[in-house]
């Protein structure tokens, strides 16, 4: 099952062409992240996806409908995307933001339905937000910055939600955060996640799917387990590496050559399991 | 307690914040409340109650001429004008996300003031009720230019901003060029204005000023607050309101329109009082945050009290002469927009 499928897609930046005539197929309820290089187009093909970006040539289909002739808030109530970091005016509680995500609902006399009111609780709720919801937004910490942002994402309600970097600028704790509330979204209600990340070790961990983009084209995709590997790598972001097991997850996991403090002659040779 | 106010039945529901409408409460009372005691003041002193009696029609007051047909059209223009330039101002600030913006600022007062000169020097024998269209003539057109010179696959905040500051220095220049290099003008025709260009509402009529600028704002306020949630959502970034389903461009240019017939309605009755437009909001934001449902209301309100306020002490503090309100307007907000910018030195 195919939720968002980009058909012959032609996207460029005023004359410079980003991709040229690209087929891709993003699968129905399932998590797909993209990766690639600074530059390499994953953010531009993401928003244009969401049609925030107008193509050149070619369509978008959204649930087997073209994406151009859907009208701006029947596309909003399938499809929600996080741009990277937006920033909200100055003392707009979290409340007041998660709102918005109801505006596809909404009409002149129609401002706050039952409906709304239970999608914002919910949402809130889901993003432990409901205790800041008070709080204005630029009052909040990073990690609860982003997440009001997705909770105003969740409360629109859709199907399928794009997200570009949700988790840069944020610690550790928080990346992990962001990504665990975006599974279990996935999880318990089979929502299609779309994301650019650029931590390939969490991709690997949290994707289904993954989609490898190196100027303007899609190196390799699929499942991680089955495309990540020393040669993808350097292909794809010119670093050499190795490619090991995840000791928690099982899942892929790069380690990259580079320096470093320990780096000897002796530490080279011993399998990277053994360090 | 509950920090909102739901109204919901079968036709609609609404979601309002308790602290909003009781600041719009307080405002309602202190712009009454204005208009009675403005009304009251001037060479002449008439007690507020009087006052009010006579508004309402009950008891014959000796004053009632006074009241009914000298000071209260002028108050009543003064309520008009401040609060179609404060929401003017407060949808501007919205559409090209700049707190330090206003139609002043960006030249579609300008226009609409070159628009009345025009009028003043070279139309005097033309009938006077034709004025305002001349002023929403101008305020069009500048709003028409800045928008042509800042379209590039849609219009983005900044380049209308830059452009429309340019367009205001340029504008206020050809006005100024047009008063002086006019020869034939007499000084009386000058002087008048001059004062326009200050903004003044001295002498305004019922039939002429009120029954002129009623009915743009009867539709035009309305519309405004209907589109509180456009704007909201355009507040967030052009992406983000694109994601949630928003026609960005198509609302801008609405939104805009709105706020120009607003302030050409205005400029075309109080001449080119500044800072109101740029003022208001930031108060009105500093009482109830920066959602539109509510800054709207509030700006106007605040918008009007400013208006009453600096034209009573205009012509009031130096009887027998009538200064135009805008000299105080802008004495009051010439230093709050330092202040602004002051604030804002951190910010991008």
């Amino acid at each position: 099952m195919t939720a968002i499928q980009a058909k012959n897609l032609t996207l460029a930046y005023g004359q410079k062409p980003i991709f040229a005539e690209l087929d891709l197929a993003i699968p129905k309820g399932k998590i797909t992240v993209f990766i690639g290089s600074n530059g390499c187009g994953k953010s531009t093909l993401l928003r244009s996806l969401a049609r925030l970006l107008k193509p050149q040539g070619g369509a978008i289909m959204l649930d087997g409908s073209e994406i151009a002739k859907l009208s701006s808030k029947e596309v909003a109530r399938r499809l929600a995307i996080l741009p990277q970091g937006p920033i909200a005016p100055e003392g707009l509680t979290v409340h007041q933001l998660v709102k918005q995500g109801r505006y596809p609902y909404q009409s002149w006399l129609q401002q706050w339905s039952h409906e709304d009111e239970k999608q914002v609780s919910r949402a809130l709720e889901a993003t432990h937000m409901d205790e800041f919801s008070a709080r204005s937004v630029d009052s909040l910490s990073g990690g609860q910055r982003q997440r009001a942002w997705i909770a105003m994402t969740l409360a629109q309600n859709t199907q399928t939600i794009l997200l570009d970097e949700p988790t840069t600028y944020l610690d550790m704790t928080h990346q992990i955060e962001i990504l665990d509330l975006l599974f279990e979204l996935n999880e318990r209600e089979q929502r299609t996640i779309v994301m650019v990340l650029h931590d390939i070790n969490l991709a690997c961990r949290y994707a289904h799917h993954i989609v490898a983009v190196k100027d303007g084209l899609i190196h390799a995709q699929g499942e991680p387990e089955s495309v990540m590997n020393e040669r993808l790598i350097q292909e794809v972001f010119d670093l050499k590496c190795q490619v090991a097991t995840d000791p928690i997850f099982g899942t892929p996991m790069c380690i990259p050559y580079g320096k470093g403090r320990r780096l000897s002659p002796e530490t080279r040779k011993t399998p990277i399991g053994a360090l | 307690m509950n920090r909102w106010i739901t109204i919901r039945n079968r036709v609609m529901s609404y979601q309002i914040n308790r602290r909003t409408a009781f600041v719009i409460g307080m405002l309602i009372i202190a712009n009454l409340a204005a208009i009675v005691v403005c009304t009251g003041l001037g060479s002449l002193y008439i007690s507020p109650l009087e006052v009010a009696r006579t508004i309402l029609g009950i008891g014959d007051s000796t004053n009632s001429m006074i009241i009914l047909s000298l000071r209260l059209p002028r108050v009543i223009i003064a309520v008009l004008v401040g609060s179609a330039l404060a929401v003017a101002g407060a949808l501007l600030q919205g559409i090209v996300r700049n707190p330090l913006t206003s139609p002043d600022v960006i030249g579609i007062s300008g226009g609409a003031s070159l628009g009345t000169v025009v009028f003043i020097l070279y139309f005097s024998h033309v009938s006077v009720r034709f004025m305002p269209l001349s002023a929403m003539a101008g305020a069009f057109a500048t709003a028409f230019l800045i928008y042509l010179f800042a379209y590039r696959k849609g219009i983005t905040p900044m380049r209308l901003v830059l452009i429309g500051i340019g367009m205001a220095t340029a504008l206020t220049a050809l006005t100024y060029m047009l008063i002086l290099t006019a020869s034939f003008t007499p000084t009386a025709v000058a002087v008048k204005a001059f004062t326009f260009m200050t903004g003044s509402i001295y002498g305004v009529s019922w039939e002429r000023d009120v029954r002129t600028l009623l009915p743009w704002l009867i539709v035009l306020l309305p519309v405004a607050l209907l589109y509180a949630r456009h704007l909201n959502v355009q507040e967030l970034g052009d992406e983000v309101a694109t994601s949630v389903g928003s026609r960005v461009n198509v609302q801008r240019t609405i939104l805009l329109i709105i706020s120009v017939a607003l302030a050409g309605a205005a400029v075309a009755i109080g001449g080119a009082i500044n800072f109101i437009g740029l003022m208001a909001p930031h108060i009105a934001r500093k009482l109830v945050g920066p959602a539109y449902g509510g800054v709207i209301p509030v700006s106007g309100l605040i918008g009007s009290l400013v208006l009453l306020l600096s034209d009573l002490v205009a012509r009031t503090a130096f009887i027998p002469l009538d200064i135009p309100a805008g000299v105080f307007t802008a004495a009051i907000g010439a230093p709050f927009f330092i202040y602004l910018l002051y604030r804002h030195r951190n910010r991008a």
